[in-house]
């Protein structure tokens, strides 16, 4: 026995084992009383607010309805080069050009409205007047951004498929 | 009466005599079914009927439901010119939808493949359905008008100002829960109107983006994004979506939106009452209180309810220029009630609650307007989304919410524009902001913005985002305000500056939105001359 042990935090230097019983030696203080209080109350409020963070992580959803967001688009034979190809359901533009295959998504990057493709291939889109190019560049209006080149790829069967949620560089090509 | 005194024997034990002939217990139980409905009555009432002052008193505090309201009320509060009942016309507001909502729930289906139809049978086959959407449908508009004159009257007669700086922030929690009641109802009929409008909403709640998108931490923080599926429960508008608004509309926001009423009026009550000035005391005794037949009361004793800071009370004076609540303070109430369902019923009679179309997710509508209270917001969106939709309504309703934080003035209350000098504050200040907001409408149109001319075309998106026309009435009207301050030497006066510029800059997006904004949000002096396709 007659060990000194430093207990920094509840008992301020150093104490002998055998003292720790005797009450004029352990002189409770304001402050750790007041320590313990707060921690407690404040694991209650952690408690309270991790319990939350848990509730309230239900309507983050983690799979989304339309997580099929490949989208067929039919062979690629079908595409005579120099047409474009309007998918109403989806809201986009497949092109074929020499270089190849390209998908322009018509929905606008300012607020979700479905640009229109008018008759020099420029698009418009009727909400706020974002305008873009034929390539989809921002022209004019409050579009953050130019419209969305869609990811094409062509599946195991030979039919070319468009990934709604999932967009490339502008310029990037699917080869024929 | 026999029986009674039977009752009231005062040997427990022992059964009561009755004399031969007595009609007995049966008697006593004939007399208790006759006198049923009276003691039913005083059970539940428990004072006689309140022609007393006693009894005046007791009617209120004794009433679960009207405990809130004090037994006497100081004259001022009833006056007309004082609150003009938009407080009281808010809540029976509140109360219709509350009522006419749930009757419309009991045919409506949250789905996509019926809402649609279930709303063409509200409005074609139920009973009394389309008077009921209808009455809705104008009565959420009109609470939204109401929640906002209430908050101007309230602005205007300094009744944000201690001790009733708290309460503001409650009715700034008030108004925006009421534009989130509004914004959840408007997709329910999954119309076009809907559909587009909601699409639009659910972007702009995206659209913290653009900030990230430039700061390039999307990928890691994408509170945009976040916001948008916490709201739809997808990347698109559909049935979880539908679901989601459906839930906050009928249940979460109404639940919230009661308890926030609750602790408001609550607070009136423990700020002490409606505010008002100090001359409204200095006059002896008014003649509302001298007609209303009240025996003006003599003598008052008093409690020690609680400790409270503040002036001491004119206690004298204060009692004299009182009325007892009860019926006074009720009739105001009662007419602004009925005005209020008057009102309603009328519009909801004359006018049908407008249905478009059903939603189709391929085709927007051309233009796609929000509804009246965000068509200014709307405008402002036409030139970037972040600060139109989130930056700018963020700053104003914060703005707001301190005023009474930063205006701690102790001036008088309870009067309108705190008098002449505030009332010329108002009114430059409202030339000021309609020239600012029609001049800078009137160059948009005239130039278009930064993405149309050569100099700017390619300035990096942060600077489309951030530099709004919004952005710079925001900046003017706050240069506006701290000038007023200085000359005036008055913070009171640079709040009246700032908020009479906010009120009006509404007012004239709103305007402007809703007559001049027609298809691909182009320009129109009307809609007779928008295009016909």
């Amino acid at each position: 026995m007659g060990r000194s042990y430093q207990l920094g935090l509840f008992i301020r230097g150093d104490v002998d084992v055998k003292d720790l019983h005797q009450a004029e030696r352990f002189k409770p203080s304001a402050t750790r009383r007041d320590f313990l209080g707060l921690a407690a109350a404040w694991s209650a409020v952690l408690a309270f607010m991790m319990a939350m963070l848990g509730a309230f992580r239900l309507p983050m959803p983690s799979v989304f309805p339309e997580s099929d967001s490949k989208v067929k688009l039919g062979h690629p034979n079908r595409f005579e080069i120099g047409t474009s190809t309007y998918y109403p359901k989806h809201q986009l533009w497949l092109f074929r050009d020499e270089q190849g295959f390209y998908a322009i998504s018509s929905i606008c990057t300012h607020l979700g409205c479905v640009a229109e493709r008018k008759e020099n291939g420029k698009f418009d889109c009727p909400c706020h007047g974002s305008k873009f190019s034929v390539e989809g560049e921002i022209e004019g209006g409050p579009a953050p951004k130019g419209l969305l080149w869609l990811d094409l790829s062509v599946s195991p069967e030979g039919v070319l498929v468009a990934d709604t949620l999932s967009d490339v560089n502008v310029g990037t090509r699917l080869t024929a | 009466m026999a029986g009674m005194e039977t009752k009231s024997t005062p040997d427990k034990g022992a059964k009561p005599v009755r004399q031969v002939g007595d009609p007995g217990a049966l008697g006593d139980f004939g007399a208790n079914l006759l006198s049923t409905p009276r003691s039913f009555m005083r059970s539940m009432v428990r004072h006689g009927k309140p022609t007393s002052d006693r009894a005046k008193s007791q009617a209120v505090f004794g009433n679960f439901f009207l405990h809130i309201l004090p037994v006497r009320t100081h004259v001022h509060s009833i006056k007309a010119a004082t609150t003009l009942g938009l407080g009281v016309a808010t809540l029976v507001l509140f109360i219709l939808l509350c009522v006419t909502g749930i009757l419309l729930m009991v045919y409506y289906k949250p789905s996509v493949d019926q809402a649609y139809a279930s709303m063409l049978d509200i409005a074609h086959v139920v009973p009394s359905g389309r008077l009921m959407r209808n009455i809705h449908r104008w009565s959420a508009h009109a609470m939204v008008a109401c929640v906002m004159l209430h908050m101007a009257r309230a602005f205007y007669t300094s009744a944000y100002k201690g001790p009733r700086q708290f309460n503001w922030v409650i009715g700034m929690s008030l108004f925006v829960l009421t534009l989130a009641l509004s914004f959840t109802g408007y997709l329910l009929p999954w119309d076009q109107l809907a559909y587009w409008a909601v699409t639009i909403g659910a972007n702009i709640a995206q659209s913290p983006r653009e900030l990230t998108d430039t700061l390039g931490i999307t990928a890691v923080f994408d509170v945009g994004g976040m916001q948008k599926e916490l709201l739809l429960g997808a990347h698109y508008v559909g049935q979880e979506a539908l679901i989601r608004f459906y839930v906050l509309h009928v249940m979460v926001l109404p639940l919230v939106t009661s308890i926030m009423i609750a602790v408001h009026f609550w607070r009136i009550r423990k700020d002490g009452g409606l505010a008002r000035p100090i001359s409204a005391d200095a006059v002896a005794a008014s003649p509302i209180a001298s007609s209303s037949g009240d025996s003006s009361p003599q003598l008052k004793t008093y409690g020690l309810m609680s400790l409270m800071k503040g002036r001491t009370p004119a206690v004298n004076l204060e009692i004299r220029n009182t009325v007892t609540t009860w019926p006074n303070v009720m009739y105001v109430i009662g007419a602004a009630t009925m005005v209020t369902i008057l009102a309603m019923v009328l519009l909801g009679v004359l006018f049908d609650a407008p249905l478009s179309e059903m939603a189709n997710p391929a085709v927007p509508e051309n233009p796609a307007k929000a509804p009246w209270y965000f068509l200014g917001l709307q405008e402002l969106v036409s030139y970037s989304a972040f600060m139109g939709g989130v930056g700018i309504p963020a700053i104003v309703v914060l703005g707001l919410a301190l005023v009474p934080y930063l205006d701690r003035e102790k001036e008088d209350l309870g009067i309108w524009f705190s008098g002449r000098k505030g009332r010329r504050v108002a009114l430059t200040s409202a030339i000021f902001s309609t020239v600012v907001v029609i001049g800078m409408l009137w160059f948009t149109v005239s130039y278009g913005w930064l993405r149309n001319w050569e100099s700017t075309a390619h300035v990096p998106q942060i600077v489309i985002t951030l530099l709004n026309p919004g952005t710079v009435f925001v900046v003017l009207f706050a240069v506006w305000s701290v000038i007023t301050v200085k000359a005036t030497s008055s913070t009171r006066m640079g709040a009246i500056a700032l908020f009479t510029c906010f009120l009006v800059g509404f007012v004239i997006l709103t305007y402007f939105a809703t007559v001049h904004r027609g298809p691909n949000w182009d320009f129109y002096w009307s809609k007779a001359a928008w295009p016909v396709h």
